[in-house]
């Protein structure tokens, strides 16, 4: 229980999501329950990155499960999510009815443009911090251009590119 | 239905297991399986599901599959309490890969995760996410996000506008990005 309103408090108190958790998954893991120490967990976020699914819920499954067992990542990850289900589900309920409202229209398309903008802008950051430069370029690129002009779904794009990164390193660099 | 409720399962299902890179990565992997080939959103509806899963409380993951898990049982011709159960159905699905995946690391591989074969394997992964997160923002690049010229030289120009300063704001003054939708949204209400 106290797993669940823990990490419930940290599912409604961040916007934004990711890495905007951090600081408070920090504040109340680390130093308020003292359930891992500061090292564990920079290891944990370090893992939990590299895992796929939600970095939040990877979390509160981690310690939840090293704290109480298989009921304890349950309720980490109950926690973790409840408030935004809840939260989701009375915006849709009431969304739903107010979508042709033409007030609402006009305020959406105001905002669709700038979405597209929100989601351009972190490709730059990105890219810095996956360490593109002029020889692996041609991965994020071919893997758009894939995505974009030729209809390949993402979750293939992934498959390749990790594969390709294995092989390459296993058997290639090394030679 | 129960195909379509078994379908939405196995599509999140998908999306929880090979989102690699955050968030951002798993609305790529969503557009390309709900909008792109199932059809189940249109690219305005997502591009809105999008704004709102950004601007409220919680993961943008479990944020965008809950809503989307609603709208898309909706669209489907369903009452709001199926959509509930889609919500449910979809939530689920893209948390339980990780569940299993994360249980199985903190109990066997932590002590793997530094393996060679990991880190080729990332290093292959973490150059095609921001591919991947490109072709998100291109997909969207689109009339009904943007209308046309042809159709409305006014609602184009100005949505060009807004594309702008939102960039802006977000890449070189670091703006919150709830604070960016919130003045989009206001100028989209007195302009349009």
């Amino acid at each position: 229980m106290e797993l669940f309103i823990t990490f419930f408090r940290i599912g409604l108190f961040t916007i934004g999501g990711g890495y905007a958790m951090i600081p408070l998954i920090e504040e109340q893991v680390v130093r308020r329950k003292q359930w891992l120490s500061s090292a564990e967990l920079m290891d944990l976020i370090a893992v939990a990155q590299s895992c796929p699914g939600i970095f939040a819920v990877n979390i509160s499954i981690f310690v939840g499960y090293k704290r109480r067992g298989l009921w304890g990542a349950f309720m980490g990850t109950l926690g973790t999510v409840m408030p935004s289900f809840l939260i989701i589900l009375a915006i849709a309920l009431i969304f739903q009815q107010y979508r042709q409202n033409p007030y609402v229209e006009r305020i959406f398309r105001g905002i669709r443009p700038a979405v597209v903008a929100l989601i351009a802008a972190p490709v730059f950051r990105m890219a810095q911090s996956a360490k593109i430069n002029r020889y692996n370029v041609w991965i994020p690129a071919v893997a758009a251009l894939a995505i974009w002009l030729l209809g390949v779904s993402p979750i293939y794009v992934i498959l390749i590119a990790g594969m390709g990164g294995y092989v390459y390193g296993q058997y290639i660099k090394n030679e | 239905m129960i195909l379509l409720f078994l379908r939405l399962f196995w599509t999140f299902f998908l999306i929880g297991l090979f989102g690699f890179g955050g968030g951002y990565a798993m609305i790529s992997m969503i557009q390309g399986e709900i909008v792109t080939h199932y059809h189940w959103l249109t690219m305005g509806e997502f591009t809105d599901i999008v704004a709102i899963s950004q601007s409220t409380p919680g993961p943008i993951g479990i944020n965008s599959a809950t809503y989307v898990g609603y709208t898309s049982i909706i669209n489907a011709g369903y009452s709001h309490a199926w959509g509930v159960l889609g919500s449910f159905v979809a939530s689920f699905a893209v948390v339980l890969p990780s569940f299993v995946l994360m249980i199985l690391i903190s109990k066997f591989l932590l002590k793997y995760y530094t393996h060679p074969a990991v880190e080729n394997t990332f290093a292959g992964l973490r150059p095609a996410v921001v591919g991947l997160l490109a072709a998100a923002a291109l997909l969207l690049m689109n009339a009904e996000n943007f209308s046309s010229y042809a159709e409305s030289p006014w609602q184009f120009c100005i949505s060009v506008a807004i594309f702008a300063f939102a960039f802006i704001s977000q890449r070189v003054y670091k703006m919150n990005p709830i604070h960016i939708l919130l003045l989009c949204g206001i100028a989209g209400l007195i302009l349009f």
